[in-house]
């Protein structure tokens, strides 16, 4: 399969803290890849730096095989984020909101893609209801439409069913799995919840200290550390 | 497909512009304060204009300073606090995740602070015709590059404040409210230049508002004409401003990428 992420020797280094520390990874086509670890592992900063927020001490992050640094607004335009510790303009109503981003993106037929997206997510009734008056979890949503507006080929998802009741976390998850499996986009996930990583992903990265310790999908780990799920070896990693 | 630049810069514009519609914090920003500001300090001016010995056209530069000030520290607050309204809905990481580019992320914002600062112009300087008599189109065609010069003045401030929210989060938020009126006592609003002690005079000197505000008033008491000499100053030294603040932004994103601070302005 493709590479569709390339992330080569990455190293981010804070005041001589090494918070990421020489990681090489890909993500291919049509892939979820995981990104777990414990508290301070470095997931958030990798994140980051892949979504060119933070700038990599050293190290390469080619994404459709340009270069984040010189390409910046090419892949952007191609890529969408989501994160359940982010919102969205409160005062804006749901569609003014998608609307916003609809043409920051540059989508063709905003209004419908709008709708269709508010469709799937179970929040059409919502569309005129300021973002301020909705649920946390509604937010959440919300800010899942706005992710797949532009149709991204690559999707990073930052703890997106932390706010989720179990109901919607689970619909949420089949949605992106059959969103994957449909448009054959990449997603990068990072997320708390074992059980989920286990159900999601396609492989998983653990990293710890800010180095990769561990790769692989999470049959593969979990045959080769003996752990009954990924939570066990989770466990047993993170205190070797 | 790519959206173009400008559609990006309109987008963002109007994500700020929806806010108006329901928001009536926001609509007090535009219009109650100004109008409080203009009402209080209108009646003052009569008041001290009826008093023996008062200057003429006291009103007149009363309420044109005001109006005049009132520009500057808008355009400054267009921009700022704009920002800050980002920074308090946690959307900052979706615009600069988005593809667009600080550049027009900035230019978007002195257009917004263009669009704001023409409606509460527009009702400031009807509300001084109709309460006052005053009438803002008396200084002539001189009003055009004073009101110029004094946009951005506030722009070079508030493309400065915003950098430093960014770079020191929200204990630098206090800027956006107050770095504007730091330049008050030194750009001579409501006094002429002369009356400060030699060593404020000079570094009124290098305040374009200073210029701005000596200008009006030369316009003012002379009956009409374009004060050449002070738009000169004025406009040299916007150019150098807007020119170090657009360096600033530009090194100070940076510099907020390199040390990771983009993902924690609003913490």
């Amino acid at each position: 399969m493709d590479a569709i992420v390339e992330v080569r020797g990455l190293t981010k280094l804070f005041n001589g803290f090494r918070a990421v520390e020489d990681i090489s990874f890909d993500c291919r086509k049509g892939e979820i890849l995981g990104l777990i670890g414990p508290n301070g592992a470095g997931k958030t900063t990798t994140l980051q730096m892949l979504l060119g927020l933070t700038t990599p001490t050293s190290g390469v992050i080619r994404i459709f095989g340009l270069d984040m640094d010189a390409h910046r607004q090419q892949i952007l335009s191609r890529v969408n984020f989501s994160s359940s510790y982010i919102s969205l303009p409160f005062s804006l109503t749901v569609r003014e909101n998608l609307m916003v981003f609809a043409r920051l993106y540059g989508v063709a037929a905003p209004k419908k893609r709008i709708e269709e997206l508010l469709a799937i997510f179970e929040i059409g009734a919502l569309k005129d209801t300021p973002v301020r008056r909705l649920s946390s979890g509604q937010v959440t949503r919300v800010c899942l439409c706005k992710a797949l507006l532009n149709a991204p080929e690559v999707l990073f998802l930052d703890e997106p069913t932390a706010s989720l009741d179990p109901d919607i976390a689970d619909k949420t998850r089949k949605l992106l799995k059959k969103i994957k499996d449909e448009q054959s986009i990449s997603i990068l996930y990072t997320s708390h919840n074992m059980k989920e990583m286990e159900e999601m992903c396609d492989r998983v990265i653990f990293m710890d200290k800010g180095r990769v310790i561990e790769t692989g999908s999470p049959d593969e780990i979990k045959r080769k550390y003996g752990g009954a799920d990924l939570e066990d070896v989770f466990i047993m990693l993170a205190r070797s | 497909m790519m959206a173009s630049k400008g559609a990006r810069i309109l987008a963002y514009t109007v994500r700020h512009l929806y806010l108006y519609k329901r928001s009536l914090p926001r609509l007090m920003e535009v219009f109650y304060w100004p109008i409080l500001d203009l009402v209080v300090w209108g009646f003052v001016s009569i008041y001290l204009s009826r008093q023996e010995g008062s200057l003429p056209d006291f009103i007149t530069f009363f309420l044109g300073a005001l109006i005049l000030w009132d520009i500057l520290f808008r355009s400054q607050q267009g921009i700022s606090v704009s920002f800050l309204e980002d920074v308090w809905s946690r959307n900052l990481l979706n615009i600069f995740v988005s593809p667009l580019s600080p550049a027009e992320y900035i230019t978007s914002l002195l257009f917004l602070s263009i669009v704001k600062l023409l409606l509460t112009s527009a009702v400031m300087v009807t509300l001084a015709w109709l309460l006052y008599s005053f009438n803002i189109f008396i200084l002539g065609f001189a009003l055009i590059p004073l009101v110029v010069n004094l946009i951005v003045m506030g722009w070079s401030i508030g493309i400065i404040t915003t950098a430093l929210i960014m770079r020191y989060g929200q204990e630098a938020e206090v800027l956006a409210w107050g770095i504007a009126l730091l330049f008050q006592p030194v750009s001579a609003v409501f006094y002429p230049v002369e009356v400060l002690p030699g060593w404020v005079r000079s570094i009124a000197l290098f305040v374009p508002s200073s210029h701005v505000f000596e200008g009006m008033r030369e316009v003012v008491a002379g009956g009409g004409g374009v004060p050449i000499s002070n738009i000169v100053w004025a406009a040299s030294l916007n150019c150098a401003y807007i020119t170090v603040s657009i360096i600033f932004f530009w090194w100070n994103f940076k510099v907020v990428k390199r040390k990771g601070l983009l993902a924690k302005v609003g913490e």
